[in-house]
């Protein structure tokens, strides 16, 4: 068995950022590994501009921020291995990786960071009455073919879902010649960013439709209408407000799950919420010396922020290997009131050092307080004007505003 | 007359208010920084946008491309069409900021490769 300081399973920008954070950090023997051709994970496929204002102060493509994380990533001798897929980690790090190359290996590892991203809601979990034919894709799957293969899905488009993903097929297609009749969107607000609103679909007037779901399809061999009616405040379908809708192509951007197979074979439990494992402020998962960061902890909707992460993440697994980490460890639980919907990381062991809070919230809240209480006293609190579901958000807990017997740090928002 | 628009400029997305005298920008609010109400006098003037597409080179590759600064809202059309039919020969290399086609429509915008 090869054995090899740290292993890193993903090679998209959580995974590229872990790395040179890690090898920067003192960790000098470093694999990375990654099941596609190239290095870069979803970014290659994301040819639209908007990644890197925080981190590269400009606006960039998405395979061009990859192509500076994997710049930077070369200059140090950092070993990757693509085409290789990772097929079980377990409790004790070793890693079975598989590849047409070098065929199935296991490998000791003395850390680990998990970095698979986050795939997309597959249709059978979404439950659309009507028949199945062919020309529904998820709008992921549309954006590879489009982007990467050069082939159009279709010249009719409905979009199901307006995350982001959607609504920058949206533009996508209609730049390329589509006709897009439509964004239908079941919650009474969009799940994407108010700038994705204006410059993918009031640029080229495609109606967004708020609180209307997609309740029948038609066509046999390939599709040839939906149906497309309201709901109610319990997402029932309105009667009477059917709009029959003819196109080729449903895309359906329902959102995103984070890619974890691995780590339940690891044995680590997921949170009910992120769908990610439950993690400290390291970015350390339950198991010492397993890491995760990036889209497969939470869904991220900045590359900037999960780059950030990957840096947090490299930075504690080398301090782990090197025997570095703090040893003088606290356990405060990190809750939130419902309306924060999460938090991550979920626990915090250190108090010696600033953490930054990531959240995202529930519903769409004006003027609101945000609220950082520790054991019923109040430590940090934010004003905003607006928080949306569709944007995470942070908070900052300065170093030594926890005590280390401190039990429960809850964040909630309160009218402002 | 007032008009209300979202700022694209970051992920913010900014809610602004602009002021207007007929067409002339009188007031800007609602911004958070100062691009903001840049782009708000350009948006209500002259609107522009970067385009980001894609080019197949000569040797079938999909290659992501995209105009180095933004080009008029109502020449995107246009442009997107003239893109289409370019078929650069940059095969075998990194091509990552390579110019493939200088001052598309007179707009002073190159279209650079965006991807290796
Ligand atoms: C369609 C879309 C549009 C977006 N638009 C924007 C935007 O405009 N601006 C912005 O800032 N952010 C945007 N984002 C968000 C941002 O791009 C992502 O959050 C970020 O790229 C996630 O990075 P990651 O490294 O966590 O995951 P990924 O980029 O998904 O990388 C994960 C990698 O792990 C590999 N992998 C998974 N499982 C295994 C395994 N078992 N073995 C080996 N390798 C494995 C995958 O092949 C992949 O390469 C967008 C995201 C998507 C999906
Ligand atoms: S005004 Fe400034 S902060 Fe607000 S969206 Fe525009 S660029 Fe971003």
């Amino acid at each position: 068995m090869r054995n090899v300081d740290l292993v890193i399973i993903g090679g998209g920008p959580a995974g590229m950022c872990a790395a040179v954070s890690a090898y920067n950090a003192g960790a000098k023997d470093i694999l990375v590994i990654e099941r596609d051709s190239d290095l870069g994970g979803i970014l290659r496929q994301c040819i639209h501009n908007g990644f890197g204002l925080h981190r590269f102060k400009e606006e960039l493509t998405g395979p061009e921020y990859a192509y500076k994380c994997e710049t930077e990533l070369k200059k140090f001798p950092i070993d990757v291995w693509c085409n290789t897929i990772v097929t079980d980690i377990s409790k004790d790090k070793i890693v079975t990786a598989m590849s047409s190359e070098r065929g199935v290996e296991k490998i000791q590892a003395k850390a680990i960071i998990l970095a698979m991203g986050c795939r997309e809601r597959p249709r059978g979990a979404l439950n659309i009455p009507g028949t199945r034919p062919a020309g529904i894709f998820s709008a992921g799957t549309a954006q590879k073919y489009v982007n990467m293969m050069g082939y159009m899905p279709g010249k009719n488009v409905v979009i199901l879902g307006s995350g982001d993903i959607g609504l920058i097929m949206a533009r996508r297609m209609t730049l390329e010649g589509a006709k897009v009749h439509a964004v239908c969107e079941v919650m009474p607000y969009s799940g994407g960013l108010a700038r994705n609103i204006e410059q993918c679909l009031n640029d080229f007037d495609i109606p967004l439709y708020l609180s209307h779901t997609v309740t029948d399809i038609h066509g046999s061999d390939r599709i040839e209408a939906v149906t497309v009616s309201q709901v109610d405040e319990k997402m029932q379908p309105i009667k009477g407000t059917e709009m029959y809708i003819e196109c080729d192509t449903l895309l359906l951007s329902v959102g995103l799950i984070p890619e974890n197979e691995l780590s339940k074979s690891a044995g680590l439990t997921l949170d009910s919420i992120t769908r990610g494992c439950r993690v400290d402020q390291n970015r350390q998962t339950e198991i010492e010396g397993v890491f995760a960061c990036g889209n497969v902890l939470h869904v991220h909707d900045l590359a900037d922020f999960v780059s950030e992460e990957g840096e947090v993440a490299g930075e504690s697994a080398a301090k782990y290997i090197l025997g570095k980490a703090n040893t003088e460890k606290c356990n405060i639980n990190v809750s939130t009131d419902g309306k924060v919907r999460y938090s991550v990381p979920q626990k915090i062991t250190d108090t010696t050092v600033d953490i930054k809070l990531y959240y995202r919230v529930s519903g769409v809240f004006d003027n609101v307080m945000v609220v950082a209480e520790a054991d019923g006293e109040i430590i940090a609190k934010q004003k905003k004007a607006k928080v949306v579901p569709g944007e995470m958000q942070y908070i900052v807990i300065k170093k030594d505003t926890l005590k280390k017997d401190t039990k429960e740090l809850k964040i909630r928002i309160d009218k402002a | 007359m007032n008009r209300e628009l979202t700022c694209i400029v970051c992920p913010m997305g900014c809610r602004l208010t602009v002021e207007l005298n007929g067409k002339e920008v009188v007031s800007v609010s609602g911004n958070t920084c100062k691009r903001g109400e840049d782009y708000a006098r350009s948006e209500c003037t002259n609107p522009v946008r970067v385009i980001t597409t894609t080019v197949r080179t000569k040797s079938g590759k999909i290659l992501p491309v995209k105009t180095d600064k933004p080009v008029p809202k109502e020449l995107m059309t246009e442009c997107m069409r003239l893109i289409n039919n370019l078929c650069p020969d940059c095969d075998g290399e990194i091509a990552m900021g390579k110019i493939i086609c200088e001052n598309i429509l007179n707009t002073g915008a190159n279209i650079i490769a965006a991807g290796k």
